[in-house]
C-alpha cells in the first residue's frame, strides 16, 4: 500500500516529466569566435549529466552563461520548467544553481565555516550564521559523506578536502542544481571515487548534477547520459548506458582516434642521467624534494606519476637547471652543477638537455612573439640555428621554423604568426618541435597534453616515443595517470616531495599507482 | 580579448590620433568656459609651432629633449621596467657634458660633441645603474629607487654647481661658459649647408639629428639584435626568459644602463646645443615628459618620435598662447595633462569602441 502511493507520487512528480534545466536555442560569440552555437540540451532532474568535449569545444562557456558569468547572445534557459533570466551569479545560486570550478574560490586563510557562509551571511553579525552553518554543515556531513572539520583552515586542507568545501558552499546555498568543472583534475583516483559516491548521495537525494570533464572513463562511471560538444555544438546525446568510451572520444573529434599509444619495448642503453639525494628546500622552509634518487638510461621513457603538488614540478625545474638544490647529478657519468652559476636554462641546453615545460603559455613561449621568435627560444645562442653573433638572423629562423612547422604538423604553417595565434595543441607542437629538433640526449617533458586537443595528443605521444627509439631518454612527467601508463617504459610514483615506490609500466595498473599516488607505502 | 582584434595600424594610428584629438575637444571646451575663443587658440598655437621656421625651431628643440627622455622611458619598458629616473639621469647627463667640456680642451666641435655624448651617457647610465642593480640582485623595486634617484640628482648637483662649477665670486650657481670650440652647429647652420634659410634664433641644434637617428637605432637593436631579442623576451614573460637561459639580473641591468644613457644624452641639447653652460634644473621636467612621450608613443621607437614631436608642438604652440592671449600659463598644463591623460590612461576607452567597430565590420 505504501509502496504504491510511494510509486504514484513519484510518477507524479515525473509524469510532467519537468527537466531540471533546459537549455533552448543558446548561441554566445566573442568577436568573430563562435563559442556556443545554437545549443539545445536537456538535463532531467535526479540525473548525473556529463558533458565532455576538447578544450576549446565551448563546455566552459556554456556553463559559465548558465551561472551568470556570460550574457548569452540569443537562445532561452528554463530552470525546472520556468523561464529563467540569470544576469548574475547572484540570479543563478537564486534559482538553485551551485557551481564547483576547477580552480577553486576559496579564501584560503578563511576557516571551512567562514567561507561556507561567505556572500551568504545572514545578518552583520556573523554569529548567528556561524551556528546555523554549523548545524546545517553537521547534517550535509552526515547525508553525503561531506565530512570537514568547519573550523579548519582552507589552506591546511588538503585539495579533496577543499573541493567538498566548494561543494558544501552549493549545499548551504540550497542549490538543487550542481555544475562540477573538471573536478577531478586535482585529485587522486581514491579521491576522485570518494567524490563520485558523493555525487551518486546527492543524485539519490534528488540533486541534480552536471559533470563537466575531459576524463572518458569518468563519464562511463559515473553519468547517466552524456552530451558530447564539438567547435560550440552539440554533436549528441545519449543515455550512457548505450554507449562506450570509443564512440565518445569519435564524438569529439569526429574521426576515429587511437585510445591506445602503439610502442614496442624499450631497448634502454647506457645510463644518461643520476640523481642521488636530491633536497629542494623552498623559500617558505618547506621541503619539496625530500633526497630524491634515480637513473634514466638511453631508450626509455620514465614515467613520474603523482598528483599535482607533491614535488614533481620542482623536479623537472631543478633538471632543467631553473631552480637549485642541494644533491648530486650525473650527466652521462659528469657530475651535473644543481646549483651556481652553471645551474641555468643555456648550461642544460649545452649539456643536451631539452625541456618542454609544464605551463608553455608562461615558460616555454612568449606569447605575443611570432612563432619563429618561439623557435629560437633558449637557441638564439645557437650558430646552428642563429649563425650571426650579434643579429637576429630572420630569414635563416624563419626558414628552419617553417620546416619545423612542416614536419610537425603545426597549423597554421605560419612562422610570422603570433604564437598565441596557435590553438592550445599547436603551441605544444611548436615548443615540441623546438626541444626534439634540437637533438638532446635527455628530454624533460612536463604535462605534454595538458589543454591539447586529442588529435593532437596521438601526434605527441607518437613523436616522443619516436624520440626514445632514436635513442634518447626521455622524463616524462604528467598528472594524467592514463597518459603514463600507456607512454612510460618505467614508473616512478612521487608523493610528498619523495619516490614512494617504482614499477615497470606492463606489470602495474592505475589502482596500484593510485595507492602510491596517495601515499600508501603498501600497495 | 577583444583588444587584440583592432588591426596593427588602426592599434598605432587611429587609437592616439581619436585620443588626442578627444583631449583637444575638451580643452577647446575649457577655452570657451574661460571665455576664450577656441578656435583663436588653435590656430594661434598651430601658427605659433608650425607657421614659421622660428616656430618649428623652438617646437623641434622641445622635441630633441623629449625624443631622447621618451626613448629612455621606451626601452625600459620593453623589459618591463618603468624607469621614473629620466629626470635625474638627464641632470646627471648634464654634469658629464659640463665636465667634459670645462675641463677637456677640445679642438674642434666634432670631438667635442663625441667627448661630451660619452660624458653625457656614462653619467645618465650610470645614474640608472645604481637602481637597475639594486632591482637585480636585492629585489628594490626600481620605480621608487629611481623616483628617489631624481631627488639624490637634484641636490648632488645643487651641491657640484654651488660647491665646485660655480666661478668664484659669482652669485650664479651655475658653471662657467663652455669654451666656444664646444659650441654644436645650429640647425640653421646646418640648413644653410643646402642652401635653405632657418630662423636663427631658436636653440634647435644637431642634437636633434643625433636624436633621429637614435629613434632608429633603438629600433634596429630592439627588433633585429640578438640583445634586443632578450630584452623583449624577458619583457613579455620572465619566466619564458629564464627558461631559455636568459639571465633576468643580467638583462635588467644592461637595460637600465642603455635607458639611463639615453636621458643622459639629453644634456647634449639642452645644456651643450643650448645654454652652453651647467644651470640649475636644466632638464626643467623633460624627464617626466618623456614618460607621457613614451605612453603615447606605444613604447616603440617610431612613436616615441612622432609623440616627441606632439609634445614639442604642446610646449612651443602652448608659449605662444600665454604670450597672445589671457589663457592662463597653468591652463597650457592642463592641455597637455589632458593629453596624456586621454592618450595613458583612457587608452581603453578609445580603443575598446574602436575593437567593437571593428568586430562588427568583419562580422556584419
Amino acid at each position: 500500500m505504501t509502496a504504491t502511493t510511494d510509486q504514484a507520487a513519484r510518477q507524479e512528480t515525473a509524469a510532467p516529466s519537468v527537466p531540471a534545466i533546459e537549455l533552448r536555442g543558446i548561441s554566445k560569440a566573442f568577436g568573430s569566435v563562435q563559442a556556443n552555437k545554437d545549443i539545445s540540451i536537456t538535463v532531467q532532474r535526479g540525473t548525473i549529466h556529463g558533458i565532455v568535449g576538447e578544450n576549446g569545444a565551448g563546455k566552459s562557456t556554456l556553463m559559465s552563461i548558465l551561472y551568470g558569468f556570460y550574457k548569452a547572445d540569443s537562445g532561452e534557459v528554463f530552470i525546472n520548467g520556468a523561464r529563467t533570466e540569470i544576469p548574475d551569479s547572484l540570479a543563478a545560486i537564486r534559482a538553485g544553481i551551485g557551481m564547483v570550478f576547477q580552480h577553486f574560490k576559496l579564501v584560503e586563510n578563511f576557516s571551512v565555516l567562514e567561507n561556507v557562509i561567505l556572500g551568504a551571511e545572514d545578518s552583520a553579525l556573523l554569529g548567528p550564521s556561524r551556528k546555523r552553518a554549523r548545524g546545517v554543515l553537521k547534517q550535509l556531513a552526515a547525508d553525503f559523506e561531506l565530512e570537514v572539520d568547519p573550523d579548519t583552515l582552507i589552506e591546511n586542507l588538503s585539495v579533496g578536502h577543499q573541493q567538498r568545501v566548494e561543494i558544501l558552499k552549493a549545499l548551504y546555498r540550497e542549490a538543487d542544481i550542481l555544475i562540477l568543472d573538471e573536478p577531478t583534475g586535482v585529485l587522486t583516483p581514491s579521491e576522485a571515487d570518494h567524490l563520485f559516491r558523493i555525487l551518486r548521495g546527492l543524485k539519490e537525494q534528488g540533486k541534480t548534477i552536471v559533470l563537466i570533464t575531459h576524463k572518458l572513463r569518468e563519464i562511463m562511471d559515473v553519468t547517466d547520459a552524456v552530451s558530447v560538444m564539438r567547435r560550440g555544438e552539440i554533436v549528441a546525446t545519449r543515455p550512457t548506458a548505450d554507449t562506450s568510451a570509443t564512440e565518445l572520444a569519435e564524438l569529439m573529434v569526429g574521426r576515429k582516434v587511437l585510445l591506445r599509444v602503439e610502442k614496442t619495448k624499450a631497448q634502454p642503453g647506457d645510463e644518461v642521467l643520476r640523481l642521488d639525494g636530491l633536497r629542494l628546500v623552498d623559500a617558505q622552509g618547506v621541503e619539496r624534494l625530500r633526497k630524491i634518487g634515480f637513473s634514466i638510461r638511453a631508450g626509455e621513457i620514465l614515467g613520474i606519476a603523482g598528483v599535482a603538488g607533491n614535488g614533481q614540478s620542482e623536479l623537472l625545474e631543478v633538471l632543467a637547471g631553473l631552480r637549485e638544490a642541494e644533491g648530486q647529478a650525473w650527466l652521462r657519468g659528469e657530475p651535473l652543477p644543481l646549483s651556481g652559476p652553471e645551474c641555468n636554462g643555456q648550461a642544460r641546453r649545452a649539456a643536451r638537455i631539452a625541456h618542454v615545460p609544464e605551463d608553455r603559455h608562461r615558460r616555454g613561449l612568449v606569447l605575443p612573439f611570432h612563432a619563429w621568435e618561439n623557435t629560437a627560444l633558449g637557441y638564439h645562442h645557437d650558430p646552428r640555428y642563429n649563425p650571426n653573433p650579434w643579429r637576429m638572423d630572420g630569414a635563416a629562423i624563419v626558414a628552419d621554423t617553417a620546416a619545423k612547422m612542416e614536419r610537425f604538423d603545426v597549423r597554421p604553417p605560419d612562422p610570422q604568426l603570433p604564437a598565441e595565434g596557435f590553438s592550445g595543441g599547436n603551441q605544444q607542437k611548436i615548443v615540441l618541435a623546438r626541444e626534439i629538433e634540437y637533438g638532446p640526449d635527455l628530454l624533460l617533458v612536463g604535462q605534454p597534453t595538458r589543454g591539447v586537443d586529442i588529435g593532437a595528443i596521438e601526434f605527441i605521444h607518437q613523436r616522443l616515443i619516436e624520440l626514445r627509439d632514436a635513442g634518447a631518454a626521455v622524463l616524462l612527467i604528467s598528472v594524467e595517470l592514463d597518459e603514463i601508463l600507456s607512454l612510460a617504459d618505467r614508473i616512478l610514483v612521487m608523493f610528498d616531495g619523495r619516490i614512494m615506490g617504482e614499477r615497470m609500466a606492463d606489470a602495474t595498473d592505475a589502482r596500484e599507482l593510485g595507492l602510491l599516488m596517495a601515499g600508501m607505502e603498501q600497495a | 580579448m577583444s583588444t587584440k582584434r583592432i588591426p596593427h595600424w588602426a592599434d598605432v594610428t587611429l587609437v592616439p590620433l581619436l585620443s588626442v584629438f578627444l583631449a583637444f575637444v575638451i580643452s577647446a571646451v575649457l577655452i570657451w568656459a574661460i571665455g576664450e575663443s577656441p578656435w583663436e587658440a588653435v590656430k594661434l598655437m598651430v601658427d605659433g609651432a608650425f607657421g614659421s621656421s622660428y616656430g618649428w625651431g623652438y617646437t623641434l628643440y622641445y622635441a630633441t629633449n623629449f625624443m631622447f627622455t621618451g626613448l629612455a622611458v621606451a626601452v625600459a619598458f620593453q623589459a618591463r621596467l618603468f624607469n621614473i629616473g629620466g629626470e635625474g639621469q638627464a641632470a646627471l647627463g648634464g654634469l658629464g657634458v659640463a665636465l667634459v667640456c670645462l675641463y677637456i680642451p677640445w679642438p674642434h666641435w666634432t670631438l667635442a660633441l663625441l667627448g661630451a655624448s660619452l660624458g653625457a651617457a656614462a653619467f645618465g647610465a650610470l645614474w640608472a645603474f645604481i637602481p637597475g642593480y639594486l632591482q637585480a640582485k636585492r629585489g628594490s623595486h626600481i620605480v621608487i629607487t629611481t623616483i628617489m634617484f631624481n631627488f639624490i640628482a637634484a641636490s648632488f648637483l645643487n651641491y657640484m654647481l654651488v660647491s665646485f662649477l660655480r666661478p668664484q665670486g659669482s652669485q650664479d650657481p651655475s658653471s662657467p661658459r663652455f669654451p666656444d670650440a664646444t659650441t654644436l652647429p645650429k640647425l640653421h647652420e646646418i640648413l644653410g649647408l643646402f642652401g635653405i634659410p632657418f630662423s636663427k634664433v631658436p636653440p634647435v641644434n644637431i642634437s636633434l639629428l643625433i636624436a633621429t637617428a637614435l629613434c632608429f637605432a633603438v629600433w634596429w637593436m630592439l627588433w633585429r639584435t640578438r640583445l634586443g631579442y632578450q630584452i623583449r623576451a624577458f619583457g613579455e614573460s620572465e619566466p619564458a626568459a629564464k627558461y631559455a637561459g636568459i639571465s633576468p639580473a643580467r638583462i635588467t641591468i644592461i637595460v637600465m644602463l642603455i635607458s639611463g644613457g639615453l636621458a643622459g644624452l639629453m644634456a647634449l641639447n639642452n645644456v651643450m646645443g643650448e645654454q652652453e653652460r651647467l644651470v640649475l634644473n636644466a632638464v626643467e621636467g623633460a624627464g617626466f615628459i618623456g614618460i607621457a612621450v613614451a605612453l603615447m608613443g606605444r613604447n616603440h621607437p617610431f612613436g616615441v618620435f612622432l609623440a616627441a614631436i606632439l609634445f614639442g608642438f604642446l610646449y612651443q604652440g602652448g608659449a605662444e598662447l600665454a604670450l597672445w592671449t589671457g589663457i592662463p600659463r597653468e591652463l597650457i598644463v592642463v592641455i597637455q595633462a589632458l593629453v596624456i591623460l586621454f592618450t595613458g590612461a583612457l587608452d581603453n576607452m578609445v580603443r575598446i569602441p574602436i575593437a567593437k567597430l571593428f568586430a562588427i565590420r568583419r562580422t556584419g
